[in-house]
């Protein structure tokens, strides 16, 4: 098969896979990338992963950039990329325009309503597994909570504070060498 | 034009939401604010549907937003606008893999963003509780003090958090069962009193 094609549809199942973010990718990666077609090794893998986590943007579309890239240049990482997310296109706006449709019916309002409750728990626990990752010292605990107490009562926007978190990041530890 | 400022917008989420899917949630906030594309409400169903359908979380909500805006082709905009500056940085990080993770200043950087990053997805889950655990709205209007909680709600979120966080044999099932029980609770006891 072309070797395009074949990393489009190769990433495209990985895309299907993935069923509930970034995190439940791997374990589909080591099959589908490492085992089955023999593009990266699991080391590899693992290097593109956690660069993939720490970097912005979505984790499964860094990793397939990375991946597309070593196979077959920029050329590879732009048809991986496209075909991890051409899944979601085609998956999610068929789902949106039914829920857009039905959104005044009492049945689904009622079953969003419960689905809201079950949203915050999800994401409360997401906070407390990056928690773990993230805070580790007081400095980053004392970044948390201004972050925190600012974005919950202004309106600025999360880019300003991600820029002022580097900017911060990185004086600090230029500081901490310095003595 | 609608689908530039999708695409730019979506860009700017990719560019700086930071830690996965869920690091995108703050960024949508922001942009309902602004734009009035969306309501809060609408925004939380949003994030149900992506957590519980194929594909990456971030991907999903780009998708839904953008057609929720401004149909097919504004999903396609919304969504190229968000992987854009992945391809972009992860190519230039290939290029110099060897000394990226080791660079002085990236790791320091990353060592304040990702606290950050926690805090403002933190921020964005109170913004979930207030509008699907209270009735803002009924206190406001001098429903006394017990009007303001949602008892049903909060009832099933408390049982969601102790499934997912207590129970061993239910804490590695996929949050979509919890997903689709909770639509299951909502409609059974009339959570929205439609």
């Amino acid at each position: 098969m072309n070797i395009y094609l074949d990393l489009f549809l190769s990433f495209a199942k990985v895309g299907v896979l993935t069923f509930g973010g970034g995190y439940a990718m791997l374990p589909i990666l080591q099959r589908e990338v490492a085992e089955n077609k023999k593009w990266a090794t699991e080391e590899e893998l693992m290097d593109y992963y956690a660069i993939g986590q720490c970097t912005p943007g979505v984790i499964a579309v860094n990793t397939a950039t990375f991946i597309g890239r070593k196979v077959k240049g920029l050329a590879g990482s732009i048809l991986s990329t496209l075909g991890v997310v051409f899944p979601s296109l085609v998956i999610i706006i068929a789902i949106a325009a039914f829920v857009n449709n039905f959104a005044d019916s009492p049945i689904v309002q009622n079953a969003f309503a419960g689905i809201r409750a079950c949203v915050c728990v999800l994401i409360l626990n997401a906070v407390v597994k990056l928690w773990k990752k993230a805070i580790v010292d007081k400095p980053t605990l004392l970044i948390f909570a201004i972050v925190f107490i600012l974005s919950v009562f202004t309106n600025l926007s999360p880019v300003v504070y991600v820029i002022l978190a580097a900017v911060a990041g990185i004086i600090l530890k230029s500081l901490e060498a310095k003595k | 034009m609608i689908y530039l400022r999708l695409f730019f917008e979506f860009f700017k989420t990719g560019l700086f939401a930071v830690g996965g899917g869920m690091a995108t949630i703050p960024f949508l906030y922001d942009l309902s604010d602004k734009t009035g594309w969306f309501t809060y409400d609408k925004l939380a169903d949003m994030i149900a549907v992506s957590e519980s359908t194929p594909g990456p979380i971030g991907v999903n909500m780009a998708t839904f937003v953008g057609f929720t805006t401004a149909g097919i082709p504004g999903a396609i905009c919304a969504t190229l606008g968000l992987i854009t500056p992945s391809v972009i940085i992860i190519l230039i990080i290939a290029r110099f893999l060897a000394n990226f993770n080791d660079n002085k200043y990236v790791k320091s950087a990353f060592y304040t963003i990702r606290p950050a990053s926690t805090a403002l997805i933190a921020a964005a889950g109170v913004l979930v509780l207030k509008i699907s655990l209270l009735n803002v709205d009924t206190f406001q209007q001098g429903g006394g003090i017990l009007s303001l909680f949602d008892f049903k709600a909060i009832i099933l979120a408390v049982i969601v958090y102790v499934l997912t966080n207590f129970v061993k044999p239910l804490k590695k099932l996929h949050p979509v069962v919890f997903i689709a029980l909770s639509a299951v609770a909502g409609i059974v006891f009339k959570f929205a009193g439609a």
